[in-house]
């Protein structure tokens, strides 16, 4: 019954529906990368600047002779795989951190905001920038500094959906009855404020992926992992030459990140029936 | 007017607060580096020679207990001293210096004309809600919002540098052209078009989507119902009543991205070879030049703090009631 009743919800959502046929193409498309385009997309497939529709390079293929297509489905996995787990990792902090400062109030609550009011202070791309260049490039950085740099608004829903259940009745019984504040904060309240952080969650794996493809742009993508971002970067300077080269991967990201915002909207309108309807 | 200048006070006690915190964030970052703390200072491992990393680590007492070096470290940046670029030979603050009018020109523009285009579209959107005008607008919004801004940077240069030639692809003013005068600033504004509206345009986007669900949900208010049934025209309700309510959240909204405006100069300033701090940024994260690095987040985040308090600034002129109740 309720999941009948969430889908109707969600796919009222014209535009959600479509975003979800969208990211699911790019999931097969990432799945089967392997088997799709075999072989490794950092080496030479065919003659260097082919235009697209060439032999061998259905997209074109880059100034080194590899092949655009096969470089946006290998792309689309890094992209998937560091937009999925920064958001986890981003979730893990920004959680962690909200429920503490939104269950225990008082002193606890002031310290751990003035702490997100830093974070959100500092320029957050920058700080990224910082970060996975101090650290030296690679998955595992690059996903630290998203999560690091992503995870206050995060904090903030958590705090305030924790301050206003914490003085719910079904709280108060849980108190009463000498439940543990680790067992009311994760077995009574979180469940019951899953919902928008859920939609938030959706949302940021599209910032995440975007800020994937801005570092990698910049030189700062892991050296090993092939990506949207690092490919129009490396295209950048033979532009005037070769439109193809940046068109397509920015196109993959245009439509990847699209899709997610897309799929995030309908998941606000299924999972927030009131905000859904008093906005429009 | 004392509420005013309580405010102003207050937020620069949290601004020094902040600026504090980062300075030390910004001291524990090279000590958390892989490798010597003296070494991550000169760049690259290899790169600088003995003598030069010996003097550094004398210089920053690397040998000395942490709290001791934190300690000199504070007090040099207090002094404005951020360090030398073993790269570039030269103090930090000089090449920061010298790159910050460019940085400022560019976001300063991008953020007024982001914030002026936005509201006035949204309002558009607002007063035109469920036409054609109003679904544009929504549609064009939700691209932007998709759409990472050096790849709008570079399809932009394509199509109006490099296929139509209307305007320069990159830099800061015609190379040998030796303009002076009015002739120069025509120069540089040319140059100025691609990049601010480029950055502009993802903010420009958000403002728009923000006034937009704002006037909508201010419009249905009581006091909206009490100016129409005073017959007071559509455009003064609009303007004077829904729009300088509904306009409160989008200020607060840009003073929380002011800070990404300006990481967002650091991709653009690349895309258009823009003499700024973000082609800075950029060239020291190829030369993996940490000090010049570390200089432009700090100076970015000051950057940041000042915008803050310019739309806090700008908020207590919308809405005198802020002054006093903060």
């Amino acid at each position: 019954m309720m999941k009948s009743d969430f889908w109707r919800a969600f796919a009222r959502n014209k535009g959600a529906v479509l975003g979800l046929v969208i990211l699911t193409a790019i999931v097969v498309l990432a799945a089967f990368a392997s088997v799709l385009f075999p072989g490794d997309p950092w080496d030479m497939a065919t003659a260097p600047f082919q235009p697209p529709l060439s032999e061998g390079a259905p997209l074109g293929s880059d100034m080194l002779g590899r092949d655009i297509a096969s470089g946006i489905a290998h792309g689309a996995r890094v992209s998937l795989l560091i937009g999925l787990t920064s958001t986890a990792a981003a979730l893990a902090i920004g959680v962690t951190l909200g429920a503490l400062a939104g269950f225990h109030g008082g002193r606890i609550d002031d310290a751990i905001m003035r702490f997100t009011e830093l974070f959100q202070t500092i320029p957050n791309f920058v700080l990224a920038v910082v970060l996975v260049a101090i650290f030296t490039p690679s998955l595992t950085t690059i996903v630290a500094a998203i999560a690091v740099v992503s995870w206050p608004p995060l904090a903030r829903l958590a705090r305030a959906e924790f301050l206003s259940l914490r003085t719910r009745e079904f709280v108060q019984a849980a108190i009463t009855t000498g439940q543990s504040n680790s067992s009311i904060i994760l077995r009574q309240i979180l469940p019951n404020s899953l919902s928008p952080i859920i939609v938030s969650a959706s949302l940021m794996v599209a910032t995440a992926i975007l800020l994937e493809s801005s570092l990698s742009f910049l030189g700062l993508g892991d050296p090993n992992a092939m990506s949207w971002g690092y490919m129009i970067g490396a295209a950048r300077t033979v532009i005037r030459q070769a439109w193809w080269m940046s068109v397509f991967p920015g196109l993959a990201i245009v439509l990847t990140v699209l899709a997610l915002n897309l799929v995030g909207e309908g998941l606000n309108d299924a999972l927030n029936p009131k905000l859904a309807r008093s906005r429009g | 007017m004392l509420g005013f200048a309580h405010l102003f006070a207050s937020r620069l006690v949290k601004a020094v607060a902040i600026l504090i915190a980062i300075v030390v964030m910004n001291f524990f970052l090279v000590h958390a580096a892989p490798g010597d703390p003296a070494m991550v200072m000169a760049g690259e491992a290899g790169a600088a020679d003995e003598r030069f990393v010996a003097q550094l680590r004398e210089q920053f007492g690397l040998d000395r207990p942490l709290y001791e070096q934190l300690g000199t470290y504070v007090g040099k940046i207090a002094q404005g001293d951020l360090g030398f670029s073993y790269r570039q030979q030269r103090p930090v603050w000089d090449i920061l210096a010298e790159r910050l009018p460019a940085t400022l020109v560019l976001t300063l523009t991008a953020f007024v004309l982001a914030l002026a285009l936005g509201v006035a579209l949204g309002t558009l959107a607002a007063v035109t809600v469920g036409t054609w005008a109003d679904s544009a607008i929504t549609v064009v919004a939700l691209l932007a919002y998709a759409t990472p801004i050096y790849w709008i940077g570079l399809m932009l240069s394509l199509l109006f540098s490099i296929q139509l030639g209307w305007l320069p692809a990159f830099g800061y003013e015609t190379i040998g052209a030796g303009y002076t005068g009015l002739a120069h600033a025509a120069d540089v504004a040319a140059h100025l078009i691609l990049p601010v509206i480029t950055l502009a345009l993802f903010y420009m986007a958000s403002y728009a989507r923000l006034t937009r669900a704002s006037m909508l949900e201010v419009r249905g208010l009581d006091f909206i119902k009490t100016a129409k049934a005073k017959g007071l025209s559509q455009s003064r309700i609009v303007t004077r009543h829904v729009l300088r309510n509904a306009i409160l959240p989008v200020i607060t909204v840009a003073g929380i991205q002011a800070g990404q405006l300006v990481g967002g100069s650091i991709l653009i300033e690349t895309v258009f070879a823009w003499p700024g701090i973000g082609r800075l940024a950029f060239e020291a994260v190829l030369q993996r030049d940490y000090q010049v690095l570390l200089g432009i987040f700090l100076v970015t985040s000051i950057m940041v703090i000042l915008f803050n308090i310019l739309t806090d600034i700008l908020y207590g002129l919308v809405d005198p009631r802020i002054q006093v109740s903060q």
